[in-house]
């Protein structure tokens, strides 16, 4: 991938089977996801996954910006996936690139194809996902997290949307990449999942997979999404045990 | 831009054809338009090709200049991948900033041929850190009559598989050579109408279409790109059947860019 003449590739997988950070191929990244913590949003979550941070906001449905994207037969969604200069190793420019937009563009997709938008004519529902820090599977990050917002804005949908990235290190089918597996790894698959119907709303994949290897890891992936989802319910309900002043505490710890 | 008004009751139609196995302009589900791949179109290019999916036409065109490698890849060119969606192919598209469908595009397309490692592009470096060949691919629609992103594809690859590198041009060689092609990606788009998925959607089907997948194999048995886009969704079992018919057809057209 793109490691074109990167000078030493970290040994991945160990002779136990354990990964750079001593993970088992079908482990999850420690996951903390809070919602609502902030004031002025709608809906609001904020998703720490392995060394990513993410906070994602909701606002609407409320009148379109511009005016002429406008629809009269249901809302539309306006997703914004950014990533901040600081989040990564060496500063990123401020502002949408390319591959920001592209990201957005997929994760509006995704939500698209859950969010009952007809029932809001003539509306937005706005979405923001901003990377604060970045260790690989941002968008998978986001879109959990905005998943998590648009729950708490109280947006009806026909269920949470759930991600993850499956990828390929040292030629074996690992679940959730890490900075040096995506970098150094042989491919990447992010991937999201509606566990209601079984069915991905967001499909990407990069590199080299033959096609045992990618029936492995749409398993792997789905299996990894729904033990995300289990995680986003708990999160949720987490919200409504929590006494209402601790939640408007606002900004995470 | 990206909304097109497209009246109900042809939508249903198309739905309601497909059920039945059928499509709009005759063929069957798993059907492609017709693939003409023209190389050479463009003198001035270095590597061009003009590809026509039935009536969709897209030119790419590549030019190769001496450049600087990025410092994070001193020993490798660069190779950078661009589509417009010039206003002339489409009523949709208008003049002005590329939007997020032509990004997308591009990004795929590049994406494919990147994963796939079609070039080499240690080959593409001259001198470590200072000079290496920089391989512009650039992508203009002329004509959108649904699915753009294969017809895209085919002519990035067309184009790359018969380039020239102008190495005497630039000073850097006695004799131009041709660009080294190492492997061939193949993108195939599909689209969900109800509960069918069909081949190389027209722009009808591409509105009335219910989540597109594409996948892109190489010449030896691997998926080297997927991008699902549009609003829709596909199981996993839909994902591997639409992989498996992927690399039926990227092994055919795969004949036709090579001209074989």
């Amino acid at each position: 991938m793109g490691n074109v003449g990167a000078k030493e590739i970290p040994e991945l997988l160990n002779a136990e089977g354990r990964r750079i950070d001593g993970r088992k191929l079908d482990e999850l990244r420690s996951i903390t996801m809070k919602v609502g913590p902030l004031t002025r949003a709608d809906g609001s979550a904020f998703v720490e996954w392995g060394e990513n941070k993410v906070m994602a906001a909701v606002y609407g449905p409320r009148e379109v910006h511009p005016r002429h994207l406008m629809q009269t037969s249901k809302a539309i969604i306006q997703c914004r996936y950014n990533m901040a200069a600081f989040s990564v190793d060496e500063r990123k420019r401020p502002g949408q690139d390319r591959r920001s937009q592209e990201i957005s563009k997929v994760i509006t997709e995704a939500f698209e194809s859950v969010v009952f938008t007809e029932e809001f004519p003539k509306t937005s529902i706005d979405i923001y996902i901003e990377v604060l820090q970045a260790n690989a599977g941002t968008r998978c990050a986001g879109l959990v997290a905005a998943s998590l917002a648009l729950a708490d804005a109280g947006i009806p949908m026909a269920d949470l949307v759930s991600a993850v990235a499956v990828g390929k290190v040292a030629g074996r089918i690992a679940l959730d990449l890490k900075k040096e597996e995506d970098n150094f790894g042989e491919a990447d698959l992010p991937m999201a999942l509606v566990p209601q119907s079984g069915r991905l709303v967001l499909i990407q994949m990069e590199g080299h997979l033959n096609r045992d290897e990618l029936r492995q890891a749409l398993d792997l992936g789905t299996k990894g999404c729904r033990e995300i989802y289990d995680r986003m319910r708990e999160a949720l309900r987490a919200k409504y045990d929590t006494p209402t002043s601790a939640v408007s505490a606002g900004v995470p710890a | 831009m990206s909304e097109v008004v497209s009246a109900e009751i042809q939508t249903t139609h198309i739905i309601d054809l497909a059920r039945a196995g059928r499509r709009l302009d005759g063929r069957g589900i798993d059907d492609w338009r017709p693939v003409t791949v023209e190389p050479g179109y463009v003198k001035s290019a270095d590597g061009s090709a003009l590809v026509h999916v039935g009536d969709t036409a897209v030119l790419c065109g590549v030019k190769l200049e001496i450049g600087k490698p990025f410092p994070d890849t001193p020993n490798a060119g660069v190779l950078t991948t661009n589509a417009e969606l010039i206003a002339l192919s489409s009523p949709t598209f208008e003049p002005g900033p590329p939007q997020p469908e032509a990004i997308e595009l591009s990004r795929v397309v590049d994406r494919s041929i990147r994963a796939a490692e079609t070039i080499d592009l240690t080959k593409l470096c001259v001198t470590p850190s200072e000079k290496c060949w920089t391989c512009y691919v650039d992508i203009h629609c002329l004509d959108h009559t649904g699915n753009l992103i294969d017809a895209a594809q085919l002519a990035a690859l067309g184009a790359l598989t018969h380039a020239t590198v102008p190495a005497k041009r630039f000073g850097v060689g006695e004799h131009d050579y041709p660009l080294d092609v190492s492997h061939f990606p193949v993108e195939c788009t599909f689209v969900r109408l109800g509960d069918r998925i069909v081949a190389d959607p027209t722009f009808e089907e591409e509105t009335a279409g219910q989540g597109r997948l594409t996948v892109a194999t190489d010449e030896q048995g691997n998926v080297v790109a997927m991008q699902k886009g549009k609003i829709g969704a596909f199981s996993p079992e839909e994902v591997v059947e639409t992989v498996e018919r992927a690399f039926r057809h990227g092994d055919r057209l795969r004949n036709v860019v090579r001209g074989t």
